[in-house]
């Protein structure tokens, strides 16, 4: 038994390598070396290459620039998945409840999933032209310059973004639903329990873990929003919709301030994984509720 | 939710969800000359021979078919075996493997650009389309082993015995028997990291400069004209590099759905 148990890991790890190379060399790598590289000043077109110690990070903490960025991007994650939960749970409910046409609507839902953001992020830059946009044309009032002004511009980002991943709430959110067993309606409905009743008593609490995964998930993606900004205004007009990504590539790649731009993104990185901590502690503690 | 509600609601999901893609198909047939109309006097494909012709788009699009294709089979070739040894196999650092995917997915892809780009350049990749694959699978590698790993552990452990017991080696009854069985996780899995990797912009973006080796994505953010948008020929192109997907999904929705919610199940 041994002699197989030793040879099962050394499958094992023949199997496994192939993964842990890549994670490994194409991952892990690349960001421990964007950890050295915040520390240091790196400049290819100018061959400069030195440590600078914590420089970088003092001078974040004095970049206004940096500090908007951080500020929008906490914004735009917080209405953004905001939104996305207070859409998608109808959504979720029209999906469960749909006997005819169920299989249509939810293809038809996941299309503007399935898109590229870049294609998405045109598609709405279009929508939102001033001149001859469809909404221009429905608009009433006076024409607006939706992305040629800082909260316009910052509110279409997010709307995109609604427009983009509201369906991949709705089937987490459709998945807990379904996992809700039949028989706790039937009991509510002996007891007499009215519809709103039932849905506040027992689809929300019991549907509160898939709640908390699509929370995770789009939290965790939205706070490192990069094609949806970038495609729709470039983070533009005067960087008022730049979130952290945004300006860490335009830092990283069109000033080439390597250096800065690591320091930036090693930043944006501690957010998430500070985001993610919480979420995932308030994620096991609901389990152990349920459990 | 009583039935003309539930109607309602429905009717004004489809219209948010598909309204604006509507809108972009039908520019995509508006001739160019007459956008500023209220509405066109006749439809033409003149946009999507632009986009064909002029813009060489179709290049970008057989660009991304070998960058998501190729993608798709390392993310498969490298996570189907990794997950099967997950899934069935007793060794030390399986925890570390999870552990790690889990890490990685929480990356942020903008972090690890500026070392990806040193590296690359250092590799002669730089500027390549081989360049782009190694990115674009490993960052599809979480899911793929996480989708992969649910698929194996729930082949029943007794099958992976009988063939030992036949006498195969742990990597033959991988092979032979479970891999086959696995068929539809690996199915499942291909759809998706084929969607991501079509999709995906920042790396390509950043590691590709010569035109003629865009991606859609980036040829797609990167489209402009001389003075003027030119969104009759942008959303030809749209409906050009979503097209393969609209087809992807509704064909194989059910398999996405179970793919994308794999995770929320188990709560």
């Amino acid at each position: 038994m041994t002699s197989r148990a030793a040879e099962d890991a050394r499958t094992a790890w023949r199997l496994v390598a192939p993964a842990a190379v890549l994670l490994g060399g194409v991952a892990l790598y690349p960001v421990a070396a964007g950890f050295v590289m915040g520390l240091e000043r790196v400049v290819l077109v100018f061959h400069e290459h030195r440590f600078v110690g914590l420089a970088n990070y003092r001078a974040l903490l004095a970049d206004d620039r940096f500090l908007a960025a951080l500020a929008r991007t906490a914004y735009f994650s917080a209405v953004a998945v905001g939104a996305e939960l207070l859409l998608a749970l109808p959504l979720a409910l029209v999906l469960d409840r749909a006997v005819r046409g169920r299989g249509l609507l939810r293809a038809a839902v996941l299309i503007p999933w399935a898109i590229p953001t870049a294609v998405s992020a045109k598609l709405w830059a279009w929508l939102l032209e001033p001149g001859f946009g469809l909404v221009a044309r429905l608009w009433p009032g006076t024409p607006v310059n939706w992305l040629g002004a800082p909260a316009p511009a910052l509110h279409a980002a997010i709307l995109l973004d609604v427009w983009k991943t509201t369906p991949f709430v709705a089937l987490v959110l459709l998945a807990g639903l379904q996992n809700i067993s039949a028989d706790v309606y039937a009991a509510a409905a002996v007891d007499g329990a009215s519809r709103w009743r039932t849905f506040r008593a027992i689809t929300l609490p019991l549907l509160r873990p898939a709640i908390l995964l699509a929370l995770l998930f789009r939290s965790l993606d939205a706070f490192r929003v990069f094609d949806a900004v970038y495609v729709l205004t470039a983070g533009g007009p005067a960087n008022a919709t730049e979130t952290l990504s945004v300006y860490a590539y335009k830092t990283l790649v069109r000033a080439g301030d390597f250096g800065y731009g690591a320091a930036i993104s090693v930043a944006t990185f501690a957010c998430v994984a500070l985001l993610s901590g919480v979420l995932l502690a308030v994620l096991a503690r609901g389990a152990e509720d349920a459990a | 939710m009583s039935r003309a509600r539930h109607a309602v609601a429905a009717g004004a999901f489809l219209a948010f969800f598909l309204g604006p893609f509507a809108w972009q198909a039908l520019t995509s047939l508006w001739p160019e000359a007459e956008l500023g109309r209220a509405f066109p006097t006749a439809l033409t494909l003149r946009s999507y021979a632009d986009v064909l012709a002029a813009r060489d788009f179709g290049r970008a699009i057989l660009n991304s078919v070998v960058v998501a294709g190729a993608s798709t089979a390392l993310a498969l070739a490298v996570g189907a075996p990794a997950a099967f040894a997950v899934a069935k196999l007793e060794f030390r650092g399986r925890r570390l493997l999870l552990g790690t995917a889990l890490a990685v997915a929480m990356f942020p892809p903008i972090a690890t650009v500026s070392p990806l780009y040193v590296t690359l350049r250092a590799l002669g990749l730089l500027d390549r389309l081989a360049g782009l694959v190694l990115p674009d699978a490993t960052f599809a590698l979480p899911l793929t082993l996480w989708l992969l790993t649910t698929t194996f552990r729930a082949i029943p452990d007794e099958i992976y015995r009988a063939a030992q017991a036949d006498g195969c080696t742990p990597f033959q009854a991988f092979r032979l028997v479970l891999l086959p069985l696995a068929a539809p996780g690996l199915a499942t899995a291909a759809i998706l990291v084929f969607i991501f990797s079509w999709n995906e912009l920042l790396f390509a973006l950043t590691f590709l400069a010569t035109p003629s080796r865009r991606t859609v994505p980036v040829a797609i953010a990167l489209f402009s004209g001389e003075h003027l948008e030119p969104w009759g020929e942008i959303a030809a192109a749209s409906i050009l590099a979503t097209l393969p997907l609209v087809v992807l999904t509704l064909a194989f929705q059910r398999r996405i759905v179970s793919g994308l919610t794999a995770g929320a199940v188990k709560g």
